[in-house]
């Protein structure tokens, strides 16, 4: 149902509107997707979680999962790397095209797929060492050896992630003793030094207080310009602030996907409206 | 009325803090009164001479250096079998599956079964390969003995380790391995309770080296000839019906405790040290 009110949304943009060279731009893109989710089904001990999810997700731009929890964001989320693979009791059927490459394909390395994208979870998740060796971990258990090599993927990743000029006296002390909201940074630059092509976030701002949080969706602006994001967020502010793209799920399904810009001004579907307004969440 | 309850309860915990810390003191106390007359550097410094069991020249390096000896190597021998099924129940297999269900029982079991048992069951094994009482007789039951301590008190902070953590090396590309690496490292403070644990139960055991490791008044020079423990030569000197001897058995007592003191600070010193996961 999706894919089929897309194609009728030309006829819905206002000529006009200050938007609307953007609003093309993202509609371009639309049409060379980086990554293809095509009939995905999931169920957990018997419970379908996701029902025939179809999904394109256009590089370079932030796309935002929205919908009331329970919904199959996360699930949707964590099928996109394949996170799910050690969990016992997980039917997967459909498959994810990522470079059109089936992720879910039989001779595909799941280390390959998920060095590709980087996962920003809720919580910060900064690994038991140094602030310097969370970042080099990536880069070192990929073969890369040197210090001179991985010094310079450390700075730049912090810088990246504006963390630099805070910690570079200490990168020897335990990434555990910076603040929260420092540690999802640094998780982030951690992700981002393994050079993937996608971030996957799964709100990962919830645990921030506003001004990390103003931080983390600042980067995420700036980080578009090289990278695709994908991120699960259940406040409607924040996809309203920073998706260019935004598809609304609930109860398994993927029920709109389109521009931030429709789905927020002029959504199709009448539970997109609803949840929009604010009628339940 | 909730006032009178939060205080009753205040009370009673403060009550048991406080007997448990008195009984600690008391036997400390005990140790330090009957064992320090007779402690001297001749006592950890000398091997038992002729007619020491009789209150004769002497001391008890023998049982100080083979007890050391071999916990040494059973804590050695302990932590390469329990880390890997710690770990092996907690992120290799599901941790509430089935079958690592199965493997803490068997834990559970091994972890209730009495150290005059496995020291049973050692001799028992080493009359059927025809062997003596020896240091590696007593390596072997004393490490049956605290594996058990070890995987399940490994086990215990491993099933503390968040998910999420698991999932970050994971999601950057990482092999199951690393990824238990990543775990093991996360839960390296505990590791280093579960050793403090295992050394604290092994060194005072009694029952499963008095059949297996034996006693001598020399000092071992390989891992076939039998070697004398602190436990016993307290348990020894103790028995006998000189006052002296038994004055011994204190002091005995007194350096086995400040061995166990003296090893556990140490460790926790190290392992605060070099850990990255405290702040």
């Amino acid at each position: 149902m999706t894919m089929n009110s897309q194609s009728n949304r030309a006829l819905y943009i206002v000529p006009d509107e200050p938007e609307s060279t953007t609003q093309e731009a993202q509609e371009r893109k639309l049409s060379y997707p980086l990554l293809r989710v095509m009939d995905l089904n999931v169920s957990i001990q018997g419970k379908k979680i996701l029902h025939n999810i179809n999904l394109q997700i256009p590089e370079k731009s932030i796309t935002c999962i929205i919908g009331p929890s329970g919904c199959g964001k996360t699930t949707l989320l964590r099928s996109l790397n394949r996170l799910h693979d050690d969990q016992a009791d997980i039917k997967i059927s459909g498959s994810v095209m990522v470079d059109n490459e089936d992720i879910y394909g039989k001779n595909v390395e799941v280390t390959h797929i998920r060095k590709k994208m980087g996962l920003l979870a809720q919580r910060p998740t900064v690994l038991p060492m140094s602030i310097f060796d969370n970042v080099a971990y990536g880069p070192r258990i990929h073969g890369l050896r040197g210090r001179r090599k991985l010094y310079r993927i450390v700075r730049t990743q912090l810088m990246a992630v504006g963390l630099w000029e805070e910690v570079k006296d200490r990168l020897r002390s335990p990434a555990i003793r910076l603040s929260i909201g420092q540690q999802q940074r640094l998780c982030l630059a951690r992700g981002l030094a393994v050079s993937p092509e996608i971030i996957l976030g799964d709100e990962a701002t919830s645990a921030l207080d506003p001004i990390a949080t103003t931080k983390i969706e600042e980067l995420f602006l700036s980080l578009k310009q090289d990278y695709s994001i994908v991120l699960v967020t259940h406040t409607l502010r924040q996809a309203k602030r920073i998706a260019d793209y935004v598809a609304f799920m609930y109860l398994g399904e993927l029920i709109e996907f389109g521009t931030a810009q429709e789905l927020f001004n002029n959504p199709q579907h009448p539970l997109t409206k609803d949840y929009i307004a604010g009628s339940f969440s | 009325m909730r006032k009178l309850e939060e205080k009753i309860m205040k009370v009673l915990m403060l009550l048991s803090s406080a007997i448990i810390l008195f009984v600690l003191g008391f036997i400390l106390w005990k140790i330090v009164q009957m064992g320090l007359p007779s402690l001297n550097w001749d006592m950890v410094s000398k091997t038992p001479a002729g007619g020491f069991y009789l209150g004769k020249e002497g001391g008890i390096l023998n049982a100080i250096l083979g007890s050391l000896m071999l916990i040494g190597c059973s804590v050695f021998i302990s932590i390469f079998l329990s880390l890997p099924v710690a770990l092996y129940i907690n992120f290799i297999l599901q941790r509430k599956s089935r079958a690592s269900g199965i493997i803490r029982f068997a834990f559970d079991v091994m972890f209730g079964i009495p150290s005059i048992v496995y020291g049973a069951f050692g001799f028992m094994v080493m009359m059927y390969l025809g062997m003596q009482a020896s240091l590696l007789g007593g390596i072997i039951a004393v490490s049956l003995l605290i594996i058990p301590i070890m995987v399940r008190s490994i086990d215990e902070v491993a099933a503390q380790v968040p998910k999420d953590l698991l999932e970050a090396p994971l999601s950057l590309g990482a092999t199951r391995y690393e990824m238990v690496k990543i775990a093991a490292r996360q839960i390296s403070p505990g590791i280093t309770t579960a050793i403090l644990l295992a050394i604290g139960r092994g060194i005072g055991d009694a029952a499963t080296v008095m059949l297996t490791a034996g006693f001598t008044d020399g000092i071992p020079t390989s891992l076939m000839q039998p070697v004398a423990t602190l436990p016993l030569a307290i348990f020894f000197q103790l028995s006998s019906p000189m006052e002296e001897v038994q004055q011994r058995a204190y002091s005995a007592a007194l350096i086995l405790t400040l061995l166990i003191l003296i090893l556990s600070f140490s460790t926790r010193y190290f392992s605060r040290k070099f850990s990255k996961t405290r702040i």
